[in-house]
């Protein structure tokens, strides 16, 4: 009897703590989220006034927002179709060929991965640079002039050039993932396929891809979420969303309306809008991507 | 004759592979190493081209980025809120995820579901209510007490960061006790020694190599932070990255190049020293949490 108290209490102790942070810093601010987002508060007025799905309605107009509903939408697309393609090949490379240098490649891809998102800005503002940039110098280099761009200047490619330091960002990760479920690939299939006069092209559609799909649907979802949180960080620290609001992305609105602009209400109605978009985005994409598990 | 055509097609599919690999390598070494030769530069050395070697090594816009731009304190700061985040993680989080994955009780299913929910909580969403929390807390304790603590702390900073991390961690850490065999355990209680004695002489010791996973991950998440910290340190009391946007916004106007890229390799070193000491353990870790912020 007394040793089931004293279990109870071991329990209790170990687990207390660990719930009562994650309560306060994670369940209640979330569910704040959603509670906030149907009141007007902040701005000039600092009461909170219920107003049911009003801010919703708002959104409903805000061209501002749609702006960087497309923005966001660009970036997910072209960061995801990207870096994946990029991150595969070189990952079969990598696992696949017998290569001079496997692990030196594998250490210097990933480097990217554990720089801050700051720093990354930064080295990313010195590439961009029109005038003393490295990516306008080097195409003076090769005598490719007009190919120089006003890389974060000019509105049309602004969002594209973001695009770049994201995927720039992100290929080692993903490169790392997909190495390790290449690698448990059994090697006698491709000895078998070989055999039978499978070149790496039909061994990779066939074998490679087929194996790994399960890994490619999770890091999809991966790409949505990482996508969303990432662009937030690279554009508060790099562009603030300019120029004249052509970087804006969701999160970057959302945190403009609810923290520099005090519109707290709004801020979370948006908040909660990307939520339920990133949500459902990845459920859509998870379901139309579903085939049967193939094991091995 | 065909096999030697064979042979040619082989080399040149290798030769591909090799330059596509080299030009990958490429582009993500040089803007890195550039950072680290634009640290020595004098500022009048960026009016060239940027492709010039620096000309000798300038490490006065080290000094001015520690001193001047307040670089030092910021990065006692980081160090400071890193060290604490860690602690307060270990200790809290050990504790939690081996009761979770070895016992069954009364709400543990709900406690395990609850902290993989908390898996999809992003920090970005919830920063701002965090932010107004501590906001309406200060109010609070302003109005009693005549004197407020809850922003601008770097110890809270550093709970926050601690209890965001907590599910992914949790996760990790019970997902590696539950692969342990119980015959320690059993062997422990068969021997006498209580349930504490247990955890903290036999079971945490075994958990070792996924302690150290977790203490490299989050040592790079906490290192690297900034928005919470932008958010919940308005005052002067930054962190290292903070400190380094606002060297980058002042950049804009005061042209202080060189102190600009010493304050980025500051940021960036430690990470990377880490990073090549333990390079190995970080990339085989990663395919066990398999997870991102």
């Amino acid at each position: 009897m007394n040793k089931k108290k004293e279990k109870r209490i071991f329990i209790f102790i170990c687990t207390a703590p660990a719930l009562i942070l994650f309560a306060i810093f994670m369940i209640v601010p979330t569910v704040e989220v959603f509670r906030m987002s149907l009141y007007k508060w902040g701005g000039f007025t600092n009461e909170k006034v219920f107003v049911g799905l009003n801010n919703f309605k708002i959104l409903w107009n805000d061209m501002n927002f749609f702006r960087s509903l497309q923005n966001s939408i660009v970036l997910i697309v072209i960061v995801t179709l990207i870096t994946m393609v990029i991150a595969i090949l070189f990952a079969t490379l990598l696992t696949r060929e017998k290569l001079k240098g496997n692990s030196f490649f594998r250490v210097i891809f990933y480097i990217p991965n554990i720089l801050s998102i700051v720093v990354i800005a930064g080295i990313f503002s010195a590439v961009y640079d029109p005038t003393t940039g490295l990516l306008n110098n080097m195409l003076a280099l090769f005598n490719l002039e007009n190919l120089q761009k006003m890389w974060l200047g000019d509105q049309k490619i602004a969002i594209y050039s973001i695009g770049g330091a994201l995927v720039w960002q992100a290929i080692g990760y993903y490169m790392v993932m997909y190495m390790s479920s290449i690698a448990s690939i059994p090697e006698s299939f491709y000895e078998a396929s070989a055999l039978e006069g499978a070149g790496r092209v039909r061994q990779f559609f066939s074998i490679t891809l087929p194996l790994i799909w399960n890994n490619i649907r999770t890091t999809l979802t991966f790409f949505i979420i990482s996508t969303i949180n990432l662009s937030f960080l690279l554009v508060q620290a790099m562009t603030g969303g300019g120029p004249d609001g052509s970087t804006e992305v969701f999160l970057s609105y959302m945190y403009k309306q609810a923290y520099t602009n005090s519109s707290y209400g709004y801020g979370m109605a948006i908040g909660v809008v990307i939520f339920l978009f990133s949500f459902l985005l990845s459920a859509i994409i998870s379901h139309i991507t579903k085939r049967e598990v193939l094991e091995y | 004759m065909k096999k030697q055509k064979g042979m040619s097609a082989e080399t040149a599919y290798r030769l591909f592979i090799y330059v596509a690999l080299i030009t990958l390598a490429i582009s993500i070494i040089i803007p890195v190493a550039w950072v680290f030769l634009a640290s020595v530069k004098e500022n009048s050395e960026f009016y060239g081209s940027p492709w010039a070697m620096p000309k000798g090594f300038y490490f006065q816009n080290f000094i001015d980025a520690l001193e001047k731009a307040n670089m030092g304190t910021y990065m006692f700061n980081s160090i400071f809120v890193t060290a604490l985040a860690l602690l307060i993680l270990l200790i809290v989080a050990l504790p939690a995820a081996y009761v979770l994955a070895r016992y069954t009780f009364k709400g543990s299913r709900f406690m395990n579901s609850l902290f993989k929910a908390g898996l999809f909580i992003n920090v970005n969403y919830i920063v701002v209510p965090i932010f107004l929390m501590l906001l309406n807390g200060d109010t609070f304790f302003r109005s009693q007490f005549g004197d407020s603590f809850l922003l601008d702390n770097l110890f809270i900073l550093a709970v926050v960061y601690a209890a965001t991390a907590l599910p992914f961690t949790i996760y990790l850490l019970s997902s590696y006790f539950q692969s342990l065999p119980s015959t320690y355990e059993e062997a422990a209680f068969v021997d006498g020694a209580g349930y504490f004695k247990t955890m903290v002489k036999i079971m945490l010791p075994m958990a070792r190599p996924s302690i150290i996973a977790i203490i490299l991950f989050n040592f790079l998440a906490f290192w690297n932070e900034y928005i919470i910290a932008l958010t919940l340190i308005p005052g002067p009391n930054k962190t290292l990255p903070v400190g380094l946007m606002n060297l980058m916004a002042a950049q804009k106007s005061a042209a202080n190049y060189g102190q600009m890229y010493a304050g980025m390799v500051l940021v960036m070193l430690p990470t990377l020293i880490l990073y090549i000491i333990v390079q190995k353990k970080l990339t085989q870790g990663m395919t066990l949490g398999g997870l991102k912020d």
